[in-house]
């Protein structure tokens, strides 16, 4: 290990997994909901990135629809995602209620497929470089140690907006959850679908809501991403790290998914302190590794419900 | 619905009631599909030679999955990855100590079955989508490993390694043309192996696990054992085919393919066929291959029609908008595949002209 790295690292761990977070929020919340588990999140995300762009007036073809500030980009995008969310719910999956759990499984990644095509025949396969963000990821904050850490510590100004605006919308929407009505109606559908239908809460219609929601995250999530990387359909790879981390944190628990994906964004940083290679290219497995030692060890995570069975 | 079988047609003793070929008849159709497929080598073009030893390799991982997943009811995302690891294993094999082919090959098979025992072992804990997590574990585990480590002998900054012509008794198998002998063989000792694998008492504690595992653990079936054994039976699948794969390709490694949404695709194969029937697999790899060839078409058919711009995106896009499409709609419309289909088509068959 190179110690004075390591407090940089962690740093950028944490301003990572921010975002991380974020992500997993939405594969959480229709899980929770729902109990699907959503594995066209990130295909759900990657299509809100790419949206957000063509709004943008991205593509400088000269013929472009739109030339939005970014702001109204992210609206539009947004109000795109949530009829797509709509959309996928009603047709794809309330069919599929009372199915075996591996069709619902199998929808979902099917579901990837499509949205991977589509994404691939509307927007291309070429990385969209010129995405319209905030800050340029040459813009840094520098905290200077002198002595110690490498003297400073760096944060990207992009990173750090992420991490703002990732975590605000977590809180926002826990906010929600706790203090207005149809939150309540969600938390109890949660619970029990047959014991929130029977006290007159419409179950469809929060099936519907919490899809919605999650198309609002994940464009959110991929704006995020996006002003980092770029909008590109590798961001969906990206999006696999978040996995992880709803498992970590607990299927069922959107606080567990906030520590979750802290908990990833800092492994994933913390190899990348070690003097030997082989460890610092294990960035993009440390979650799978991580993965399967709470498979193994606390199946339910660190915040779930002890609901899942036991073999 | 079952078959029902012509009336006079009775079991008169147990070795007749657990035959799985009853009548003349069908020995004759067995023969003749066998001498078709054998022959193709001489009568098919280069196409039908590669989809063919494509569909080959295919059905024998599939088959592995479809113990995995249709008969004991776990869902594996890492099939594809654990032929990459048959495949390195029979190349480095040949390459590096000199093992001729037919010895490296069940060297590969009892190698991947262990490294599916070790990612199998979750399942002592966890179930159903969980375990489904941990196999997305060995699908991105697996490709790193071959990517970052050992760098010389897994070709880790080429992303691959040749590997070397297959060689029995003297006997060359460059050309593909050749080489589809091997891969049928191979995939008709699968397809035997797996057909009596399901009908003895294996199979039938795998079925019972999937159906309710604690009225199987009531019956005496040790349950973290039977789904051990899953595990790697549907890796030393995964290896067999990795071996014919990696050999008819002449190179393996993590940029060949072996992705997770190829294990993805395996499992889309599983449910178009047919979950939990020995017919599906055949139907989803030869209805998916030949769709995603038709795709292809299709897509650079289309990509002329459109601005020169978008070319390239009707190319790739196709096939993954096709295979997503017809995984959604038949889970929908028909979740229990193609076999299913075909069973009821042939009962309505039987009973013609009568409705029922």
């Amino acid at each position: 290990m190179i110690w004075p790295l390591v407090p940089q690292q962690i740093v950028t761990g944490l301003l990572n997994g921010g975002v991380i977070a974020l992500i997993a929020l939405g594969v959480v919340l229709i899980y929770k909901s729902s109990e699907v588990f959503n594995f066209a999140q990130g295909h759900t995300l990657m299509i809100g990135a790419f949206l957000t762009w063509w709004f943008a007036g991205g593509d400088e073809t000269g013929a472009e629809f739109f030339n939005l500030p970014l702001w109204a980009a992210v609206i539009m995008a947004m109000v795109v995602a949530v009829l797509i969310g709509l959309l996928i719910e009603r047709l794809t999956l309330r069919p599929m209620t009372g199915q075996p759990l591996i069709s619902i499984i199998l929808m979902t990644l099917g579901l990837s497929q499509l949205l991977q095509g589509l994404a691939i025949m509307v927007f291309g396969v070429v990385a969209k470089g010129n995405f319209p963000a905030l800050y340029s990821p040459s813009e840094v904050f520098k905290i200077p140690f002198p002595g110690v850490f490498m003297d400073q510590i760096i944060i990207k100004k992009a990173l750090l907006a992420a991490f703002v605006v990732a975590i605000a919308a977590a809180v926002i929407l826990m906010l929600y959850f706790q203090l207005t009505k149809s939150g309540l109606a969600m938390r109890a559908t949660s619970e029990n679908h047959d014991v929130a239908r029977s006290v007159g809460i419409k179950v469809s219609t929060i099936f519907g809501t919490s899809w919605a929601i999650a198309g609002i995250v994940a464009t959110l999530g991929g704006v995020l991403l996006a002003t980092i990387s770029g909008a590109s359909l590798n961001l969906t790879t990206v999006v696999l790290v978040a996995f992880p981390a709803v498992l970590l944190g607990g299927l069922e628990s959107l606080p567990g998914a906030i520590v979750g994906g802290l908990c990833i964004g800092l492994a994933q940083a913390i190899v990348q302190a070690s003097t030997l290679i082989e460890v610092r290219s294990a960035s993009e497995i440390a979650p799978y590794i991580l993965l399967l030692i709470v498979l193994v060890i606390r199946p339910e995570g660190l915040f779930g419900l002890k609901r899942i069975e036991r073999v | 619905m079952s078959v029902s079988r012509p009336s006079g047609d009775f079991d008169r003793s147990y070795a007749r009631d657990i035959a799985l070929i009853r009548q003349p008849w069908q020995w004759g159709l067995l023969a003749l599909a066998l001498a078709a497929a054998f022959t193709i080598p001489r009568w098919g073009n280069a196409y039908v030679i590669a989809t063919a030893n494509r569909i080959a390799y295919t059905l024998v991982a599939l088959q592995g999955l479809s113990l995995l997943t249709g008969y004991t009811g776990q869902i594996s995302l890492g099939q594809a990855a654990f032929m990459m690891v048959g495949g390195y294993i029979s190349a480095l094999m040949r390459i590096h100590l000199g093992v001729p082919f037919l010895l490296s090959l069940p060297i590969a098979i009892l190698g991947t079955g262990f490294a599916g025992l070790i990612f199998g072992l979750p399942s002592l804990r966890v179930k159903g989508f969980y375990l489904a997590m941990a196999t997305l574990a060995a699908q991105f585990i697996i490709p790193w490993l071959a990517r970052n480590t050992y760098k010389d002998y897994l070709g880790g900054g080429y992303g691959r390694i040749e590997v070397p012509i297959a060689t029995i008794a003297g006997l060359e198998f460059g050309e593909l043309s050749d080489y589809l002998y091997i891969s049928l063989s191979v995939l008709v000792i699968a397809t035997v192996l797996t057909l009596n694998i399901t009908r003895s008492r294996l199979g039938r504690a795998f079925i019972a696990i999937r159906d309710n595992d604690l009225a199987a653990e009531l019956l005496g079936v040790n349950l973290f054992g039977y789904k051990l054994r899953a595990f790697a039976l549907a890796a030393m699948y995964a290896g067999a085919a990795g071996v014919l794969r990696a050999t008819s390709q002449r190179s393996i490694g993590p940029e060949l393919g072996y992705h997770l949404s190829e294990s993805i695709m395996f499992l889309g194969m599983l449910v178009i066929g047919g979950l939990g029937n020995n017919l599906g697999p055949f139907f989803g790899v030869i209805t998916v291959v030949l769709l995603s060839d038709l795709a292809l078409r299709a897509g650079s058919m289309a990509s002329e029609f459109v601005p020169e711009a978008f070319g390239p995106n009707m190319l790739s896009s196709f096939r993954p908008i096709l295979f997503g499409l017809v995984l959604m709609l038949f889970l929908i419309f028909e979740p229990r595949g193609l076999a299913h289909r075909w069973t009821l088509m042939k009962a309505a068959w039987r009973l013609r002209p009568f409705a029922h």
